[in-house]
């Protein structure tokens, strides 16, 4: 008896023991796991991404990302420069092809379909899922052939009229008709910085996409432009599904449902962006939404 | 020049920055003039160059575009145009119009009976003369019977005299115009029947043995139809190629080896090149020899480096974020090169086009080879008539004994300048055209 007590009071102790450290350490993930820390599923998935690695060469720029990004979902991801955010983007639309020395395993869908698949074209892809460049990059032709250009090459509009109707309701989605409607024969790269910007966002929804990447869109852009943009990403959001690499926080969080946070290579934490912000896990998110990182 | 100290230093004691950078200052400014005064003085030579070379050739040239002309009054005598009495063109067009010559100028100068004398007053007047003649008549058949003034060129010895390169103190012997011949001269002078005129001949005619009967014309369209080959063969495939290499082709060791080969090519000398002309374009496919067709050939081989080298490096300065904003919005490769980056690289293209044209255009050596340096009288009237080059046609005049032929040389160069002048107008004209504000 006594010696089966014996062990019951070192089952309880030792399970005491446990509990307490538990209750200690519950919020205290080891600061160099690289797992992915939150929940990376959607309920209605839209992009699917498993075990997704990205060389440069020899270099490894990510590591076994797996995510899932929903359906007219805004998601952004953010953290310290060079850890991957871009590479990965550009993933989702294969505009890494372009990089003779990077390769990409693991598997990306969208709608059910690899777009890594071997037989897939990459000019359907990009018609769906447009992007938007960090620095605006509008042709050095005039805004109306700007904006006109992809419905040309993709046949999107029987004649002139149905291009011209196309290239207003884009014009006007971006924000920018009233500012450009009297000057559509000028040249695009003539506007103002965020002017181009929304430009390159008419450019890309004139193609009628259903996801959009972009890449630091407002980093070039002064306050106002900015809010203009975020304004803009607000209500193409009930048509698309949006992903965004961003620097700044606030607008990660003003922006977003959902963000992800990258540290060089790794994809450390998702979740909504509230919890992220107000209640991060991982320490290392927490260092960098404090400040404490780079 | 402010040596001031400044009042305030971070640290007390320690020369502000502000004062050690002015210590440093002179030297610097020193530097800054020397170097100016180097380019300046750079500038000032080859614009001295220049204007020697430019006063000098215009100074020998200018005298080519007038011919020395005599007036005679010939008689149109039926019994020497049309012996027979024929009265058709070829009749007209085979008749001894020298004899009309002949006659005027001994009517001229009736006492002139010696063989040698009349030898002498016959060669005062160009083998071109009686050419002139027979297109008076055969253009207007009524002057048959009549007598009528005209003026006919010269011989270039004469010519020569009159435009002051012959001196008349000299012996005899040591020039080419005799004392006899002379002595006519001065009758003809007294008469007002010798005159410099502007002569259109330079440019109309083709060469020709004749000083005075030479003209541009023949290689001036050689040039015109070989330049025109060229640019048509090597431009486009310049482009492709470059487009090529530069977009699609993939990354290994052949497009390693082929660039530098194309740049070795680019550096090859040219008379290589006319070897390989004529080793295959004329021995293996037995295209026809001294023709512009086989110029432009060998110049296309000559200037498809350039132009690839040129072509690479302006499709290379087209900004990337151009090429991804295009494919972002789902261009294809194709799509992107020719709607975005040709059109931003063909100003530069173009540049590179028009300096292998420059250098085509100048080019003797390889055409030598070929076989374009025969004489030909003829103006070639398609890629396959045998013609010249206006280099080529420099180096022939440059090279012949006559005096006279002295002025034609420079009067060639002179056109060989203008053309290219006009080539490269036309190169920044384009390039202003197509180039886009950024
Ligand atoms: N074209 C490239 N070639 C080689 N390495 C690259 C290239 N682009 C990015 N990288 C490397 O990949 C890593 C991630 O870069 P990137 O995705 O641009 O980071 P971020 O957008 O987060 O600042 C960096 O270490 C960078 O050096
Ligand atoms: N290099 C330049 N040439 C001509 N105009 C210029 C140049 N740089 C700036 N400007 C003009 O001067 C004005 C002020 O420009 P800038 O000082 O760069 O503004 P900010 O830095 O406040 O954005 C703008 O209208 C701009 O178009
Ligand atoms: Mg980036």
């Amino acid at each position: 008896m006594n010696y089966v007590k014996d062990l019951e009071t070192k089952a309880n102790y030792s399970m005491t023991k446990k509990i307490i450290s538990d209750a200690l350490s519950a919020p205290e993930i080891d600061r160099e796991s690289r797992t992915t820390v939150g929940k990376i599923t959607s309920d209605d998935p839209r992009v699917v991404c498993k075990n997704v690695n990205v060389y440069y060469g020899e270099n490894r720029a990510i590591n076994d990302l797996s995510l899932e990004i929903g359906n007219h979902e805004v998601i952004s991801f953010i953290g310290p420069s060079g850890c991957g955010k871009s590479t990965f983007l550009r993933t989702l639309n294969r505009m890494n092809d372009t990089i003779v020395s990077c390769r990409v395993s693991g598997e990306i869908k969208i709608d059910g379909k690899n777009i890594y698949d071997r037989d897939l074209d990459v000019v359907p892809l990009r018609a769906m899922v447009g992007m938007v460049f960090q620095k605006p990059n509008p042709f050095p032709k005039s805004i109306y052939d700007n904006v006109a250009y992809g419905p040309r090459i993709h046949g999107l509009a029987a004649d002139k009229r149905e291009l011209d109707a196309i290239v207003e309701e884009s014009l006007k989605k971006a924000g920018l008709w009233d500012e450009v409607k009297d000057r559509l024969n000028d040249l695009g790269t003539g506007l103002s910085g965020g002017q181009q910007q929304r430009l390159c966002i008419a450019r890309t929804i004139a193609v009628n996409p259903e996801i959009i990447l972009m890449d630091e869109p407002c980093s070039a852009l002064d306050p106002i432009a900015t809010a203009k943009i975020e304004q803009l990403i607000a209500e193409l959001s009930e048509r698309f599904t949006i992903v965004i690499v961003t620097h700044s926080m606030q607008q990660a969080a003003r922006v977003s449902q959902r963000t992800a946070y990258f540290h060089i290579g790794h994809l450390i934490e998702v979740g909504r962006t509230n919890d992220i912000f107000t209640n991060p896990k991982h320490p290392l998110t927490e260092d960098y939404i404090t400040g404490r990182f780079g | 020049m402010n040596n001031t100290p400044l009042k305030h230093t971070n640290e007390p004691g320690k020369p502000s920055t502000f004062d050690v950078v002015q210590k440093s200052l002179a030297k610097r400014r020193a530097a800054e003039h020397r170097f100016r005064f180097y380019g300046i003085a750079g500038i000032v030579l080859a614009l001295a160059f220049l204007l020697v070379l430019f006063v000098n050739i215009f100074g020998k040239g200018y005298t080519a575009f007038v011919q020395t002309q005599i007036r005679l009054d010939i008689y149109f005598e039926r019994a020497v145009l049309d012996p027979d009495g024929t009265d058709t063109e070829d009749a007209l067009s085979k008749a001894d119009y020298t004899l009309l010559i002949k006659k005027s100028l001994s009517g001229l100068f009736p006492e002139v009976n010696s063989r040698r004398d009349k030898r002498n007053l016959y060669a005062l007047i160009s083998s071109g003369a009686s050419y002139k003649l027979r297109a008076l008549v055969l253009n207007d058949a009524g002057l048959v019977g009549k007598t009528s003034s005209v003026w006919l060129p010269v011989n270039d010895d004469i010519d020569i005299l009159f435009k002051g390169h012959i001196d008349r103190e000299a012996k005899q012997s040591d020039r080419r115009v005799n004392d006899r011949q002379l002595d006519f001269i001065d009758r003809l002078v007294a008469e007002n029947r010798l005159e410099k005129q502007f002569s259109s001949t330079f440019f109309t005619d083709g060469d020709s043995r004749e000083p005075e009967l030479a003209g541009i014309r023949g290689a001036l369209t050689g040039s015109l139809l070989t330049l025109l080959g060229t640019f048509l063969l090597s431009f486009p495939i310049g482009v492709a190629t470059a487009v090529y290499l530069e977009e699609f082709a993939p990354v290994n060791k052949w497009t390693d080896f082929i660039e530098i080969n194309v740049n070795n090519l680019a550096a090859v000398p040219s008379i290589v090149f006319g070897l390989l002309g004529l080793a295959m374009f004329i021995n293996f496919f037995g295209l026809p020899r001294s023709t512009p067709i086989v110029g432009c050939l060998v110049l296309t081989l000559m200037t498809l480096p350039t132009i690839i080298i040129a072509g690479r490096a302006s499709l290379k300065s087209v900004p990337p974020s151009i090429r991804e904003a295009a494919l972002g919005i789902g261009a294809s490769k194709l799509q992107t090169i020719f709607d975005h980056v040709l059109p931003l690289a063909i100003p530069g293209m173009l540049t590179g086009a028009i300096i292998g044209m420059a250098r085509a255009l100048g080019e003797t050596a390889p055409l030598l080879m070929i076989g374009m340096v025969a004489f030909i009288v003829d103006i070639p009237g398609g890629f396959s008539d045998p013609s010249t080059v206006l280099p080529v046609q420099i180096y022939l005049w440059a090279d012949s004994p006559e005096r006279a032929f002295v002025e034609k040389t420079s009067a060639a160069i002179m056109v060989l300048l203008v053309f290219l002048i006009a080539m490269n107008g036309l190169a920044v004209y384009l390039r202003k055209l197509y180039e886009r504000r950024w």
